[in-house]
């Protein structure tokens, strides 16, 4: 029963960073590409944002009925974080729908431009550094201590910020992995192809300092990767797809294009899942919180199971639906 | 709001009159800006369960995640028809618009039944065993379908139908009396009184079901939306008054003799229980409770006349439906079912006090320790009370410029 809720729950983490991820990275793409870029940024996410996001709400929903100590833990020190997290949420959907839904376009358009842009880009990044948290083991097991020993330096550090933009770039190049294919002029299309390479070797670059940083705390990431053959496997994958994903950019091979970043981003995932499993949230000088020391009782985590399966029954031929509809049918 | 659209798109199909597809495309514009703020807050929700809340999910968690879940797919099907209806019109067939309009509306009354089964645990736990602290022998399903579960997801159900019929009649009333004639806004309000009135009419039966079931339940809370100090048999109705917290009375009220007993246990001579019979420092916030249940009962009473009214009209005095005093009343209408709404959820809220999951956790024993967590609440107020008026300032800007648009296509309405 645990396998398949943590099998769902990776499901629904990888469709929420390469859907709802990419919902966010829109807004940072348009931060690069300016004016240019909002006609065919609406567009393309205004049919599926929300549904994309729920994916997020699905997750939270999975950890706090199958693994309520672990959701507990993550919102008492990591609040402030996830706090900011759904101000950006929040603004972000706000400033969005004011900006795509108002009939009348006018001066205003600005400001939710601005707010657009802006929580797009803080969002992800805060996302990033609670992900970071969850890896890096500072969170105390009690909260005895200083406010800002507690709540504060468990999330603010060198290794979450580099989570964060590693979070956050990710997000980007997605978007303008996605974009390429909107793009209806030989213009855009540049542009977007041009943030895109941009963005990737920047998420290279992030991906090392992720390591790296972990090395300074001495979380051994790069060990634990070798370690693990499924790990290893992941990332090997994801760096031969490299040179196909770029040959096709060139060529414009939209579906390619996608379907090679998904699998990287899938590879991504696969490799934290891995390298974390069985734990969920490490705990400073403590027993880590693993799958099975904070899962619900055996009967809730059934009923779960059955929850997520008729859902899953009726969510997914519908959402490939709405995609087919929206996505591939123009 | 989306059955709203969903009626006016069938009557575009079923009549081919233009005025219902413009109808059918306006209201689902407010369903998307609504559709939209809620679908963000539903995420803030789910984390401030959490945020502040972390003792009572802890436990809470296993118990009650279950309706949860199925929320979560009712929200997706949800999310997924309405991306489709409100872009698809030329994309996809029109049974299968017409079909997505109506699974956004079963998905939304479903999602709120969902959710409401959790907050009716917290008033009728259930589903498990609480030995030292902890909730054992869980049965999520038996917590699920608590005893308070189908009176609130009732009740719930009828006042969200009302509440929006009654602010879309309002707002389709103000802009036909300031457009005389005008066929648009005219089919609006009888499309929207049609919901609103059988709902208005139904609430009263819903609410006796909750008070029958709340006398039984939590006979505290109903002690304190009636301010009823001493166990009495047989028990007076208060309507309106001041309690006294002092000498422990209401002062300038109207008591009927003996309606209490009948509407909380169906005998007029019955024993009510009253605040006596609790330890004081268990009570509820007795005034607000009080005063927030009068207001939700006149907001309801106020709408269940003017739903009469309608259908009484509707069937034999047509032509008074387009007189001025009518479409002012439903003006000043507008607000009621949201007041009436609100001040509900004081009542069920505030009245559980001082109890998270009652009788079993206090909430001063379920927040989250982390300190200084007033700032993250003002700060959230703050975002929430500007959103409230953008959303006000966007939906108006729409009416608007809908209106205008329709005027321009049809000069002659």
């Amino acid at each position: 029963m645990t396998d398949i809720i943590i099998f769902v729950l990776g499901i629904a983490v990888l469709l929420y960073v390469l859907l709802g991820g990419a919902d966010f990275g829109a807004g940072i793409v348009e931060l690069f590409t300016g004016k240019k870029g909002i006609d065919t940024i609406s567009k393309a996410i205004a049919p599926v944002w929300e549904a994309n996001h729920i994916w997020l709400i699905l997750a939270i929903v999975i950890l706090f009925n199958g693994f309520p100590r672990v959701f507990t833990t993550i919102t008492i020190y990591l609040h402030i974080p996830l706090f900011i997290v759904l101000i950006g949420v929040v603004l972000r959907g706000a400033a969005f729908t004011f900006r795509y839904y108002d009939i009348l376009k006018d001066n205003t358009q600005k400001y939710y431009t601005q707010m657009f842009r802006l929580s797009s880009l803080i969002t992800p990044f805060f996302l990033g550094v609670t992900l970071g948290a969850i890896i890096l083991g500072k969170i105390p097991a009690n909260v005895s201590g200083t406010f800002y020993e507690v709540f504060i330096s468990p999330w603010l550090n060198l290794f979450t910020f580099v989570t964060g933009v590693f979070l956050t770039l990710l997000f980007g190049w997605l978007a303008a992995i996605y974009l390429i294919g909107e793009a209806h002029d030989g213009e855009s299309y540049q542009t977007f192809a041009k943030t895109a390479r941009i963005f990737f070797v920047l998420l290279v670059l992030a991906g090392l300092g992720v390591f790296l940083s972990a090395e300074t705390f001495d979380l051994h990431l790069f060990r634990r990767f070798v370690q693990s053959s499924l790990a290893t496997g992941s990332v090997i994958s994801a760096t031969l797809i490299i040179p196909f994903l770029w040959r096709n950019i060139k060529h414009r091979n939209t579906l390619q294009i996608r379907f090679l970043a998904g699998i990287q981003t899938a590879c991504i995932i696969s490799g934290w899942f891995a390298v974390q499993f069985p734990v969920m949230v490490f705990i400073a000088e403590g027993t880590p919180l693993t799958v099975w020391n904070s899962q619900a009782p055996e009967r809730t985590l059934t009923l779960l199971v059955y929850a997520l399966l008729i859902g899953i029954l009726l969510i997914l031929p519908a959402f490939a639906y709405l995609f087919k509809v929206f996505k591939f049918n123009k | 709001m989306p059955w709203l659209m969903f009626v006016a798109e069938l009557k575009w199909i079923k009549t081919g009159k233009k005025v219902y597809l413009d109808l059918a495309k306006a209201w689902a514009r407010g369903v998307a800006i609504f559709f939209a703020i809620g679908a963000v807050s539903g995420t803030v929700l789910s984390f401030e369960l959490g945020l502040l809340w972390p003792k009572f999910m802890e436990h809470a968690g296993a118990v009650i995640g279950m309706p949860f879940s199925w929320e979560g797919t009712a929200f997706f099907m949800e999310a997924i028809a309405l991306g489709i209806f409100l872009y698809g019109r030329n994309r996809v067939n029109n049974r299968i618009h017409l079909i997505s309009g109506l699974v956004v509306g079963i998905a939304g009354v479903l999602s709120g039944i969902f959710v409401i089964a959790a907050n009716a645990w917290m008033n009728s736990p259930s589903g498990f065993d609480w030995i030292n602290g902890q909730a054992l022998n869980i049965d999520p399903v038996k917590a699920m379908f608590n005893k308070a579960w189908f009176q609130q997801a009732l009740h719930m159900t009828i006042a969200a139908f009302a509440s929006t019929s009654f602010a879309v009649a309002g707002i389709h009333a103000y802009m036909q009396l300031r457009h005389r004639g005008n066929d648009f806004h005219r089919k609006a309000v009888h499309i929207a009184l049609a919901f609103g009135s059988v709902a208005a009419i139904l609430q009263p039966i819903s609410g006796d079901i909750s008070a029958k079931n709340v006398a039984k339940l939590q006979p505290v809370k109903l002690a304190a939306m009636e301010s009823l100090f001493k166990t009495s048999e047989p028990a007076s109705l208060v309507i309106g008054g001041i309690p006294n917290m002092k000498e422990e009375k209401v002062e300038y009220g109207m008591h009927i003799p003996g309606l209490l007993s009948f509407l909380a246990h169906g005998d007029f001579t019955a024993e009510v229980e009253g605040l006596d019979k609790t330890k004081k420092e268990d009570w509820p916030p007795v005034a607000i409770v009080h005063y927030a249940f009068q207001i939700m009962v006149f907001m309801g009473m106020l709408m269940l006349g003017t739903g009469i009214l309608f259908l009484a009209f509707m069937y034999k005095w047509k032509e008074k439906l387009d007189k001025r005093w009518w479409l002012k009343l439903l003006v000043w209408l507008t607000p009621t079912g949201f007041i009436a709404v609100e001040a509900g959820w004081i009542v069920t809220e505030v009245g559980r006090q001082p109890w998270i999951i009652y009788g079993i956790m206090k909430t001063r024993d379920a927040v989250t320790p982390m300190p200084g967590i007033q700032y993250s609440f003002y700060m959230i107020t703050l975002i929430y009370i500007l959103l409230t008026f953008l959303v006000f300032w966007l939906m108006r800007r729409q009416i608007l410029a809908i209106h205008m648009n329709h005027q321009k296509n049809n000069p002659h309405d």
